[in-house]
């Protein structure tokens, strides 16, 4: 439905894009004990990981291959190996998420063929597991990465019916939920009490609200995740009921997922506004065979009462959009649901659910390419991720901030926006800025012959002039 | 306040309620009142007084709802909207302290915030307790040199309207005719224009409307000396009586200041509304009208024209999108009428219209309007609100604050036009403001969507 708008300039302008390992590494934060490793060079590793405490702020488990020139130029598959055996001998991780960046991707890496070598050389790690995942930065974004990353999962640590002797529903309590990179760990927190709210047993992929959703622990420092899903229970992913695939980014993974276990797919573009959640909630109920309990019911009624006294501010709001497509079509179809106008939207780089997007063009941009769009479509407010600030100064514009990453707040990682509740406090956050910064109230008018003593001393004359060339 | 002076105000000649059997307003029924006391009236009919220092004399329950509660806006000062009250105490009420109380409250108020005047409003305890809140205030005037003006209008005296005239009469017993206007500043003079004086009474500048109308005045060469109250000043307020004609802005709240001023000063006075284009074009004729300045009436026929063909050229897009649609219009204090007027210039029709607050004129105008099958409701309860929506196949209900609640809980779409309201309706620019906000809520995707029932409930219908 959306025109896609393609790069055009030579240079990109405060990028709105995140990379693709860095979407990777945040997918493998969502398994228990687990450790992502990027092979590159260190400073691929440490932006990512600064990136991601000023998001979370959380300590961030993230390891370096550390290639340097001479494994650059001679071969780097050694430096995989060797940080392999030093993570799983020093930190104990149970699994190892190892991405590439744009650096070994360039040298031409074969992660599988190293993993291999490493299997070879140390057998006594077993035990223990590797999930390779190719994401050179020079493709793709954040989402993309994140996508890769779960499909690579899927891959490695779900067994295929046939061998495992897994079969669909023999858990017919158990429901599989694919989580794309647009759910935080408030989001999937609250998916998981949706779905337990009908006695199922969900098991995430991943589960970020296990990892990072920001708790103190007993210990005081783990080298590796304290939380996410655990291997276990994805090997017992083959028997559940169902799967349930949030994002159009996750395609590939669900259909991956179905193939080896056979398990059946019900797919959502996103959990943002009533419609969708409906349809989410009735799939329970369904897959359930329990009625919506009465509690589901009455948020959903508190939904529909914020939705007609947010309608008002939200109405005709003109908006300006920025963020990964999965997070763009979630926005822009509950926005759109409450009367406002997307009046431009830009994507940092290409996903399946801009094909989907119900606005006639999106821009594969920067966000120089926003600040233009949005001034030229007179935009009234931005909705996007920290980066967006400057814009949003420059453009004399309030910021709504959603997406990754969100530096400048505390506690955007755990930003509900799913779900009837969700939902309804995003309404109510986006009505209270549309409410303090409304754009039609009207200009004081200072009349020029206003007796207020105020006036005396200023230039009342510039009214007249107006009035006398009116007239 | 003596009942005889409550008598008095009550007996309001220029009004045509006053026609009727029942004299006067109509006392408030125990268990079935809705709307404010004769305080609320009083204090909100002269809050908009923006370097006015308003200090409410009683107990918190008076200001501490109250405070800061308009949409009424300022150009300057914004002392109009700081929250002062007496806050009396069990002790103060017991020892009687009250009026030793205020007395230092008004000179902590001219201490901290230099008013141009401190408007005292009396309440229920301490007009029960006997607190002389007039001997106050003199002596404060006299030992503070700052105006202080006792505004006697505890709850208890009756309702609301009550209280917006009582309000009225402590500014025409006070305040108006204690200074001359300023001579007109020279840099404004422009040949062959005569500069008039007028007032505008009963207009709040709700969201700042007031100033889509004062550019008119300004090209046409009218000097508002004071607007009662809307961004109105103190010494504004002083000059009212040297007006050569005043507008009695909708609302008859204040209409006792207009009589009273025609019977002191001579002043003529008509009333009128700046709702709709027609409406406020016949404000600007009827100036023109009292004023009898040829040269005047000849600029107002050219700026009407102009503003006319202007606002007709931009409201052309909306009415397309609002022709057609049903409004069930319940008002307060905002003439049905006028409303009326301005809904059809958009293209709406007005199936039906209260008219409880109405006087006959008023209803012979909706007849000249709506025609003689024109619904009217007497009564304006959320059930039969909601019935006559029904029942007329309304797309939308245009009401006070105080109705939205029922309409949205109904799923009927709804227009405010009560003073909390945040945008401006009034003269021709006002038009498009309506228009933008009848159709962001008649156009709204979210009626559909909270109409339909859930899937899980459409499945067990079918059942």
């Amino acid at each position: 439905m959306a025109t896609l708008l393609k790069r055009t300039k030579a240079l990109t302008v405060n990028p709105l894009k995140s990379s693709q390992p860095l979407g990777a590494a945040l997918a493998f934060l969502g398994l228990n004990r687990a450790m992502p490793l990027m092979h590159g060079s260190q400073g691929c590793t440490a932006f990512a990981k600064v990136m991601f405490v000023r998001h979370f702020r959380e300590p961030i488990p993230l390891q370096t291959t550390a290639m340097d020139q001479v494994s650059t130029v001679m071969g780097a598959d050694a430096s995989i190996v060797e940080a392999l055996t030093t993570i799983f001998s020093k930190n104990q991780p149970r699994v190892i998420g190892l991405m590439t960046t744009g650096l070994s991707e360039t040298q031409g890496t074969d992660i599988a063929r190293a993993v291999k070598q490493f299997r070879a050389e140390h057998p006594e790690f077993d035990e223990h597991h590797v999930v390779p995942v190719n994401t050179p930065d020079f493709s793709g974004g954040l989402e993309s990465g994140f996508a890769a990353a779960v499909t690579a999962m899927v891959q490695t640590l779900v067994p295929p019916a046939e061998t495992a002797g897994t079969r669909p529903g023999r858990r017919a309590r158990q429901v599989n939920v694919l989580a794309g990179a647009s759910l935080t760990p408030g989001d999937i927190e609250a998916l998981k009490e949706l779905a337990e709210a009908f006695d199922l047993r969900p098991i995430m992929l991943p589960d970020l609200s296990d990892s990072l959703d920001g708790h103190l622990t007993a210990e005081a420092f783990t080298p590796h995740t304290t939380g996410g899903t655990s291997l276990s229970d994805i090997a017992l992913m083959g028997d559940s009921a169902a799967t349930l695939v949030i994002g159009p980014s996750l395609t590939q993974a669900a259909e991956l997922l179905e193939k080896r276990t056979g398990v059946p797919t019900h797919r959502f573009d996103h959990l943002y506004g009533l419609t969708v959640v409906d349809r989410f909630v009735h799939t329970l109920s369904r897959l359930a065979e329990r009625p919506v309990p009465p509690r589901i019911e009455r948020q959903r009624a508190q939904l529909q009462d914020a939705m007609v006294d947010c309608h008002f501010m939200l109405g005709q709001w003109r908006v300006a959009l920025a963020g990964e497509p999965d997070h763009l079509l979630a926005a822009t179809e509950l926005l759109q649901g409450m009367g406002a106008e997307v009046v431009c939207a830009v994507a940092p780089a290409r996903g399946e659910a801009l094909a989907v997007l119900p606005i006639p063009e999106v821009k594969n941009g920067d966000l120089e390419d926003l600040e233009h769009m949005a001034r030229a479509s007179g935009a009234e407010v931005l909705i996007g991720n920290s980066h967006c600030g400057q814009s949003a100064e420059r453009l004399g514009l309030p910021l709504f901030r959603l997406g990754f990453p969100q530096y400048d707040v505390l506690g955007g990682y755990q930003r509900t926006c799913i779900g009837y509740r969700g939902t309804r406090q995003l309404l109510f956050d986006l009505a209270n800025l549309a409410l303090e910064n409304h754009s039609h109230a009207i200009a004081p008018y200072r009349s020029v012959y206003g007796q207020k003593p105020e006036y005396r001393n200023e230039d009342t004359v510039h009214g007249l002039a107006e009035a006398v060339a009116r007239a | 306040m003596q009942p005889k002076d409550i008598a008095a105000l009550l007996d309001e000649p220029a009004c045509t309620h006053n026609k009727k059997s029942k004299s006067g307003c109509a006392r408030p029924k125990p268990g079935a009142t809705a709307g404010g006391c004769a305080f609320d009236g009083a204090q909100i009919a002269l809050l908009p007084i923006a370097d006015v220092a308003h200090i409410v004399h009683g107990p918190i329950a008076c200001a501490g709802s109250s405070w800061d509660n308009r949409g009424t806006r300022s150009t300057g000062p914004t002392l109009y909207r700081i929250g002062m009250t007496t806050d009396l105490t069990e002790q103060d009420v017991i020892m009687g302290r009250g009026e030793k109380r205020l007395f230092h409250a008004i000179k902590q108020a001219i201490d901290s915030y230099r008013p141009a005047a401190v408007f005292v409003f009396n309440t229920c305890v301490p007009a029960l307790i006997g607190d002389d809140v007039e001997a106050v205030c003199k002596a404060a005037q006299e030992r503070f040199g700052v105006p202080v003006v006792p505004v006697d209008g505890a709850g208890f005296y009756g309702t609301k309207n009550l209280g917006n005239r009582i309000a009225g009469e402590a500014m025409v017993k006070y305040v108006v005719g204690t200074r001359e206007p300023d001579p007109l500043p020279p840099q404004t003079a422009r040949p062959g224009v005569t500069v008039h004086d007028v007032n505008l009474i009963g207009e709040y500048n709700i969201a700042g409307e007031l100033w889509h109308v004062l550019p008119l005045f300004d090209e046409l060469g009218i000097r508002v000396l004071c607007t009662l109250s809307g961004d109105a000043r103190y010494r504004e307020v002083q000059t009212m009586h040297r007006a050569e004609a005043n507008m009695m802005v909708c609302s008859k709240a204040m209409i006792n200041v207009a009589r009273k001023l025609n019977e002191r000063y001579g002043t003529p006075w008509f009333e009128g509304s700046f709702y709709g284009v027609r409406d406020t074009s016949d404000a600007l004729r009827e100036f023109a009208r009292l004023i009898a300045d040829p040269s005047l009436t000849e600029r107002t026929e050219a700026l009407i024209a102009r503003e006319e063909a202007r606002i007709d050229a931009l409201l052309t897009p909306w009415r397309e999108r609002l022709r057609g649609k049903r409004a069930l219009l319940y008002t307060g204090g905002v003439k049905s009428w006028s409303v009326i007027s301005a809904l059809q210039d958009l293209g709406l029709d007005v199936v039906a219209t209260g008219t409880s607050k109405s006087t006959e004129e008023d209803k012979a105008r909706i007849r000249e309007l709506m025609g003689d099958d024109a619904k009217m409701l007497a009564e304006g309860s959320p059930r039969a609100l909601l019935d006559t929506v029904r029942e007329m196949r309304a797309d939308l209900l245009i009401a006070g604050g105080r109705n939205m609640y029922t309409a949205l809980k109904a799923r009927i779409p709804f227009l405010d036009i009560n003073q909390e309201r945040e945008f401006g309706y009034a003269g021709y620019q006002g038009m498009l403001e309506l228009a933008r906000q009848l159709a962001l809520t008649l156009e709204s995707p979210v009626w559909n969507a909270v109409r339909a029932p859930a899937p899980w409930q459409a499945t067990t219908e079918v059942v």
